[in-house]
């Protein structure tokens, strides 16, 4: 299965690189646009069919290595 | 003294710290491939600075992984010297050896300049040749020091003296405009609680000689072998 990853910073930290785009959308006229945040985003190739077992084996990645959980967050999608 | 220096694929302050601890501290030096498993014979560790692993998914996130710091850890938990320095400090941030995380500095930008810093705590491994409150002048090179930890384990730091470090002004005043990267607290520098594992984002191996016209990184450095030879001077009396 294809395995979909967003790991962006939490809620209240502040990010700065998403300011310094709300800043160049506000400039640009893009006015409604507000509270951007500046994540990244990861695929992998999971070879397992058992959701259950991929569910954990990609908690246990994102734990692990590919967020930091002192300032990061992280999403999954199993497709 | 025998000094380990690691040295991970993209470390590039390895020789700088090679070259302080043996040339002008007199001390032998090791360097230690981060493949190394063992720090046997070793009296203290640098995890020096650079680019480890290109800095691929977060600064020192792969570093930390490396075979050589299942030792580091074993070495800290047995009570051994371990020193980081920049990229140093965030892979031991990343390895748990020390609370928190970097951020990307509130600037955005890479920032490469001197700064000031004020020693919180004198009576460390690493600043025992300092006076209490006294100001350096030591240079930084990062773009990811904005030191961040959740409020209860910054209280914990400030409690605990564990913050070294902090950015000033020349005068010693800890202010907003003295603060090059946004840190939390204007923290440049903590020790774990056990004491014998620092990290700070400034590079005192950058500033360790008269030649180079500024000689406070050499007191951090200093104060490391002088605390050692002591120590070991005292268990050779007591023996």
């Amino acid at each position: 299965m294809k395995v979909k990853i967003h790991v962006t910073l939490k809620q209240g930290i502040l990010d700065p690189q998403g300011k310094a785009i709300e800043h160049a959308l506000d400039s640009l006229g893009f006015k409604h646009a507000a509270n951007v945040r500046v994540g990244k985003y990861m695929e992998l190739d999971l070879d397992q069919t058992d959701m259950a077992k991929a569910e954990a084996e990609v908690k246990a990645m994102c734990e692990k290595l590919l967020a930091n959980t002192v300032i990061e967050e992280y999403r999954c999608e199993l497709v | 003294m025998n000094i380990g220096v690691v040295v991970f694929p993209g470390s590039n302050c390895d020789h700088d710290c090679q070259y302080v601890f043996r040339d002008v501290l007199g001390q032998d030096v090791t360097m230690v491939w981060h493949k190394e498993t063992s720090l046997a014979g070793l009296d203290a560790v640098i995890l020096p600075g650079g680019f480890s692993y290109g800095d691929y998914l977060r600064t020192g996130a792969i570093a930390r992984f490396s075979p050589v710091m299942g030792a580091v850890k074993k070495f800290a938990a047995d009570g051994g010297l371990v020193l980081g320095i920049c990229n140093g400090f965030q892979i031991l941030l990343e390895a748990g050896l020390l609370p928190g995380a970097m951020l990307r500095n509130e600037s955005l930008h890479f920032i490469c300049n001197d700064v000031f810093v004020r020693v919180e705590n004198a009576a460390t491994p690493f600043t025992g040749a300092c006076k209490p409150g006294q100001v350096l002048k030591i240079p930084v090179a990062h773009a990811d020091g904005n030191y961040y930890t959740d409020p209860v384990t910054l209280a914990g730091l400030q409690a605990n003296a564990q913050i070294v470090f902090r950015y000033c002004a020349s005068d010693g005043k800890v202010t907003p405009e003295a603060n090059p990267n946004g840190s939390l607290d204007n923290i440049a520098g903590i020790r774990n609680a056990a004491g014998n594992v620092l990290g700070l984002m400034p590079h005192p191996e950058r500033c360790a000689e008269s030649v180079l016209g500024n000689e406070d990184g050499r007191l951090i450095l200093a104060s490391m072998v002088e605390g050692m030879n002591a120590k070991k001077g005292r268990a050779k009396a007591l023996a």
